[in-house]
C-alpha cells in the first residue's frame, strides 16, 4: 500500500516538474527564439512572473531524485551508471541555468556582463529539458545494455540515437509552449499577449513535427510506442483527453480566456504522461537484453518504503498549503501592481 | 589520474564547494533576521539597508547552493552507484525529510526576497526566520546522513547482505548529535568571521561607516559566540571519534603506538615509515586524559589497525591541526572582540582591531574544509565505516577524470563569478544606499 503512495508521489513530482520546471525552462527557450530587440520585455515579464517561485519549481526534481534513490536504489544506480554522460550534461545545464538566472537578476551593476548571463541562461534553458527528455526516453527505449563490453555501446549509443533525441526536442517544445501560454496570461497589453500566443503556436507546431519524428524513429528502432499509446484502454482515454485539452486550450485562447487555457494545457501534459507511463508500468527501465526494472519488484525494503511514505505525506501537509499560498499571493499582488502601471 | 582517484577528487570538490554555500545559506538568514528586527524596532535606515544588501547576497548564494546541492544528489549515484544501491534505503530517511525542509526553505525565500512592502511587516520578517530555521534543519539532517557513514547503524550486515533495515535508527546513529552540533556551530563561526571581516575592511576604508558598522556588529557577535562554543563541541566530537573510529583518531593525532600516558601532539611532521612524528610539541599524557579522563589510560594507536584498514595519516593529521589551530585563533580573536564590545569600545574604530578581523575573514571556512577533510579522509579506506570499502563503491564507467576536469572548470569559474558579483554588490553600497547616516554612533 505504502509503496503505491510512494509511487504516486514520484509520478506527481515528475508531472509537476514537467509543468512548473518546464514552464520555467520554457521562458528561457522563448527568449532564445525571440529577436534581440524584444528580449528585454520578455525578460522582465518572465522575471516578474517566475521570480518568487522559481526555486520552488525546481524542488520537484530533487524530490523525485530523493524518492528514487531512497525507494528504488536499483533503478537509481543502474541509470546513474549507464546514463552517466547525459546526466552530467543535464547537471551542467542545471548549474548554468540556475546561476545565470540569479546572476542576471541580482548583479548590482548593469553592463556587458549581462549579455553573457543572458546567453548562458538561454542556452542552458534549452539543453536541460532536452537532456531530461533524452534520459526519460532512453530509460524506456530498451537500449540500455548492461552486458556491453565496449565504451560506446555501454555509455553512448544507448542515448545517442534518434528516438531519445526527438523526445528531447519534443520536451523542449512542450516547455516552450507551456511557458508561452503561462506568460500570455501575465502581461497586461494585448500586443504583448499576442506575441506570446504566436510563440505558443509556433511551439505547438514544432512539437507536432517532433512528435512525427518521434514516432518514425520509434518504429525504425523497434520501440512499440504505437502499441503503448494506442493499444490499451487507459492510454486511449488519456490520448482522447489530451487531444481534447489541446483543442480546449486554443479555444480558450481565442476566447481571450488565457488563464483558463493554462488549466487545459496542464491537463494535456498530465494526460500525455499517463498515456506513456501506464502501458509499461510497473517497468520503468527497459534493458537491451529484454530484462526490465519494475518499480514494484525493485523497491527498497518495506521499512524504508513506509518511512519514506510517511515522510512524504507529512511533508506535503506543510508544503502544499505554503506553496499554494505563495503562488496565490504573488498572483494577486501582481495584478495589483499591473493596475498601478 | 585513475578513475577511482578522479571519482574521489570530484566528490571532494563538489562537497567542498557546496559546503561553503550551505554554511552561508544556513546562517545568513539569521543575520538578516536580526538586522531586519532592529530596523523594524528602531526605524534606523542603516539596518534596513544592511538587510536589503544582505538579502541580495543571500539570493546569489542560495541559488548557487541549490544547484550545487542538486548536482550532489545526482553525483552520489554517478560516482558511487554501488554505495547508493545498498546505502540509499538505509540512510535515506534524513534525505527524504530534507526534501521537505528544502521545499519550505525555497517557498519562504520566495516570500522573503520578493515580499518587501507587499505583506504584513512581521509576516515578512517571519518568512526570513523560516528560511534560517529550515536551512539549519536541512544541515542537521544531511550531516546525520554523513555521520551514518562514520558510525553505521540501523541494519544487520550478514554475508554481504543488508538486512533488518531500520531507517529511524540509521538516522539517529550514535554520531548524529555530536557531528550536527559541531557542524552548525562551525557554520555560524565561518560565516560570521567571513562577513565581519568584509565589513571590517570597508570600515577601515571609511566607506559608509554607519552601514558597515551595523553589519559588522551583528556578524561579529554571532562569530564570537560560535568561536567560544566550537572547541567545546569539538571535544565532544573527538571523544565520539575515539569510541567509534579509533583509526581516524589515531590518524588525526598521528598516534602510531598504542600506549598509556599518550601525549597530545601539536603540529609536527608525521613519518609513516619510521612511525614517529618529528618537530612536534608533545604535551605528555594529555591525549589520554582528554579521551578517557585519565592520563594513565591507553589510547589505541595505528599499530592495532590492519595496514589495509588505515587511513592516510599525513593528510588527516595536517587537516586536524589546521582546524584546531584556526579554532584556537578564532577564539582568541573572539576574546579581543568581547573586550571591545563590553569594555574598550574605542577599539572598534582602531585599525589594528579591524585588521585582526580582516585577517580572520577566511579562517572559519578554511577550518570547515579542513574539518571535513578530517572526517572524510580519516574514514578511508571505508565509505561505510567497517562495512563497505570506497574502492568497491565506485562507478564502473571509465574516463571519470574527464568528468572531474569538467566539474573543476565549472566550479572554479563559478567561484570566481560569485566573488566578482559579491565585490560588485559591495561596491554598489554607496550608490544604492547613499542615505545620510542618521546615527553614525550606532
Ligand atoms: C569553523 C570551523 C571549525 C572549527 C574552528 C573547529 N572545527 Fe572541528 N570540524 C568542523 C569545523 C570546525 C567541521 C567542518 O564542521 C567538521 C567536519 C565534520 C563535522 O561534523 O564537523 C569538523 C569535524 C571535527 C572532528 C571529526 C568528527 C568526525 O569525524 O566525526 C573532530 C574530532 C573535531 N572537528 C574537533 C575539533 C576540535 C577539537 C576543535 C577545536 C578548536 C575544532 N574541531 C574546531
Ligand atoms: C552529508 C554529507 C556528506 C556525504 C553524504 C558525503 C559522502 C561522501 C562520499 C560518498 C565520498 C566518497 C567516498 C569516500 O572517499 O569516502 C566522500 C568523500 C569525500 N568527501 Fe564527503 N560527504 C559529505 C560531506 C562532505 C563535506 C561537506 C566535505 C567538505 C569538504 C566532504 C569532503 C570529502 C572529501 C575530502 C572526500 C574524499 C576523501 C577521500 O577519498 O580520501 N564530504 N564523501
Ligand atoms: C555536510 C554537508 C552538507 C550540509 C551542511 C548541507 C546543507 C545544505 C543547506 C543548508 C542547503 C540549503 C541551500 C542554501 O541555503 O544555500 C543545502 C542545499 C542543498 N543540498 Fe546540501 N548540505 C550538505 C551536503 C549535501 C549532500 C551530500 C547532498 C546530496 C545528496 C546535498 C543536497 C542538497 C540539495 C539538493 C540542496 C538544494 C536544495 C535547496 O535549494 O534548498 N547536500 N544543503
Amino acid at each position: 500500500m505504502m509503496l503505491y503512495i510512494v509511487i504516486a508521489f514520484l509520478w506527481w513530482s515528475i508531472l509537476l516538474y514537467l509543468l512548473m520546471g518546464g514552464a520555467d525552462y520554457g521562458a528561457g527557450i522563448l527568449e532564445l527564439l525571440t529577436r534581440e530587440g524584444n528580449r528585454a520585455g520578455l525578460k522582465k515579464t518572465a522575471y516578474r512572473a517566475i521570480g518568487p517561485i522559481w526555486e520552488a519549481n525546481h524542488m520537484w526534481l530533487i524530490i523525485a531524485v530523493v524518492i528514487i534513490f531512497v525507494g528504488f536504489p536499483d533503478v537509481y544506480s543502474l541509470v546513474s551508471v549507464h546514463l552517466h554522460i547525459p546526466l552530467t550534461i543535464m547537471l551542467m545545464g542545471i548549474i548554468a541555468r540556475g546561476t545565470a538566472f540569479t546572476f542576471r537578476n541580482y548583479d548590482a551593476v548593469h553592463d556587458s556582463w549581462h549579455r553573457l548571463y543572458d546567453r548562458i541562461y538561454m542556452y542552458s534553458s534549452f539543453i536541460t529539458p532536452m537532456f531530461l527528455g533524452i534520459i526519460a526516453a532512453t530509460a524506456i527505449s530498451g537500449r540500455i545494455d548492461t552486458d556491453a563490453t565496449d565504451f560506446p555501446s555501454g555509455y553512448i549509443l544507448n542515448w545517442f540515437n534518434w528516438f531519445p533525441l526527438s523526445v528531447g526536442l519534443f520536451t523542449v517544445c512542450l516547455c516552450g509552449s507551456l511557458a508561452a501560454i503561462f506568460l500570455a496570461g501575465e502581461v497586461p497589453g494585448s500586443d504583448e499577449k499576442w506575441r506570446f500566443i504566436r510563440k505558443a503556436k509556433q511551439m505547438n507546431g514544432l512539437a507536432t513535427l517532433f512528435m512525427v519524428l518521434l514516432f518514425v524513429s520509434a518504429s525504425l528502432q523497434g520501440i512499440p510506442l504505437f502499441r503503448w499509446l494506442f493499444g490499451n484502454v487507459i492510454s486511449l482515454i488519456a490520448d482522447v483527453i489530451a487531444a481534447a485539452s489541446l483543442a480546449m486550450t486554443w479555444y480558450m485562447i481565442y476566447q481571450s480566456r488565457v488563464k483558463t487555457s493554462r488549466f487545459y494545457a496542464g491537463l494535456m501534459v498530465m494526460s500525455l504522461l499517463i498515456s506513456v507511463s501506464y502501458p509499461h508500468f510497473p517497468n520503468i527501465v527497459l534493458l537491451k537484453n529484454g530484462g526490465s526494472l519494475s518499480i514494484l519488484d525493485h523497491a527498497a525494503p518495506s521499512a524504508t518504503i513506509n518511512a519514506l511514505g510517511i515522510a512524504l505525506l507529512a511533508g506535503s501537509v506543510f508544503i502544499l498549503p505554503a506553496l499554494v499560498y505563495l503562488i496565490w499571493s504573488f498572483a494577486k499582488k501582481r495584478s495589483v501592481v499591473d493596475e498601478d502601471h | 589520474m585513475d578513475d577511482f582517484l578522479a571519482a574521489r577528487s570530484q566528490m571532494a570538490l563538489s562537497l567542498g564547494f557546496h559546503i561553503i554555500f550551505s554554511c552561508i545559506g544556513m546562517v545568513m538568514p539569521f543575520f538578516m533576521a536580526v538586522s531586519h528586527y532592529l530596523w523594524l524596532r528602531t526605524g534606523n535606515e542603516n539596518y534596513k539597508n544592511v538587510t536589503k544588501a544582505w538579502s541580495k547576497g543571500v539570493a546569489i548564494f542560495f541559488a548557487t547552493g541549490a544547484v550545487s546541492g542538486t548536482v550532489l544528489s545526482f553525483e552520489l549515484g554517478l560516482l558511487w552507484p554501488t554505495f547508493m544501491k545498498h546505502a540509499g534505503p538505509i540512510f535515506g530517511m534524513p534525505f527524504s525529510l530534507e526534501g521537505t525542509a528544502f521545499f519550505i526553505e525555497a517557498i519562504a525565500l520566495g516570500f522573503y526576497l520578493y515580499g518587501w512592502d507587499k505583506f504584513n511587516r512581521w509576516f515578512h520578517w517571519l518568512t526570513g526566520v523560516m528560511v534560517g530555521i529550515t536551512g539549519i534543519a536541512s544541515g542537521i539532517l544531511v550531516v546525520a546522513a554523513n555521520s551514518w557513514m562514520n558510525s553505521p547503524s540501523g541494519f544487520d550486515f550478514v554475508n554481504g547482505q543488508y538486512l533488518n533495515i531500520d531507517p529511524m535508527k540509521a538516522m539517529f546513529n550514535q554520531g548524529w548529535f555530536s557531528q550536527a552540533l559541531h557542524m552548525c556551530i562551525a557554520a555560524f563561526a565561518a560565516t560570521g568571521f567571513a562577513v565581519a571581516g568584509i565589513h571590517a575592511l570597508m570600515m577601515l576604508r571609511k566607506q559608509n561607516v554607519g552601514f558597515h558598522k551595523a553589519s559588522f556588529k551583528i556578524s561579529a557577535v554571532f562569530a564570537i559566540v560560535a568561536a567560544f562554543l566550537q572547541p567545546l563541541s569539538g571535544d565532544i566530537s573527538a571523544k565520539f571519534v575515539a569510541k567509534s573510529q579509533p583509526a581516524k583518531l589515531a590518524a588525526m593525532e598521528a598516534h602510531f603506538k598504542t600506549d598509556t600516558h599518550v601525549p597530545l601532539i601539536i603540529g609536527g611532521i608525521p613519518d609513516t615509515k619510521k612511525q614517529e612524528v618529528n618537530y612536534a610539541i608533545k604535551l605528555p599524557g594529555v591525549l589520554s586524559w582528554m579521551i578517557t579522563g585519565d592520563p594513565a589510560k591507553p589510547v589505541t594507536g595505528l599499530d592495532r589497525i590492519l595496514v589495509k584498514d588505515q587511513p592516510p595519516v599525513a593528510v588527516t593529521h595536517y587537516a586536524f591541526q589546521i582546524m584546531v589551530g584556526l579554532g584556537m585563533m578564532m577564539m582568541a580573536i573572539g576574546a579581543i572582540g568581547l573586550a571591545a564590545f563590553f569594555k574598550w569600545r574605542q577599539w572598534l574604530h582602531q585599525p589594528w582591531f579591524l585588521k585582526l578581523f580582516i585577517a580572520a575573514t577566511p579562517a572559519g571556512f578554511i577550518a570547515v574544509e579542513a574539518g571535513w577533510t578530517v572526517t572524510e579522509v580519516g574514514r578511508q579506506p571505508w565509505i561505510i565505516n567497517g562495512v563497505m570499502r570506497t574502492a568497491d563503491a565506485v562507478t564502473p564507467m571509465p574516463g571519470i577524470q574527464y568528468s572531474f576536469y569538467l566539474f573543476t572548470a565549472v566550479y572554479v569559474t563559478l567561484s570566481i563569478v560569485v566573488v566578482f558579483l559579491l565585490k560588485r554588490q559591495i561596491q554598489m553600497v554607496p550608490v544604492i544606499y547613499d542615505k545620510p547616516q542618521l546615527n553614525p554612533a550606532l
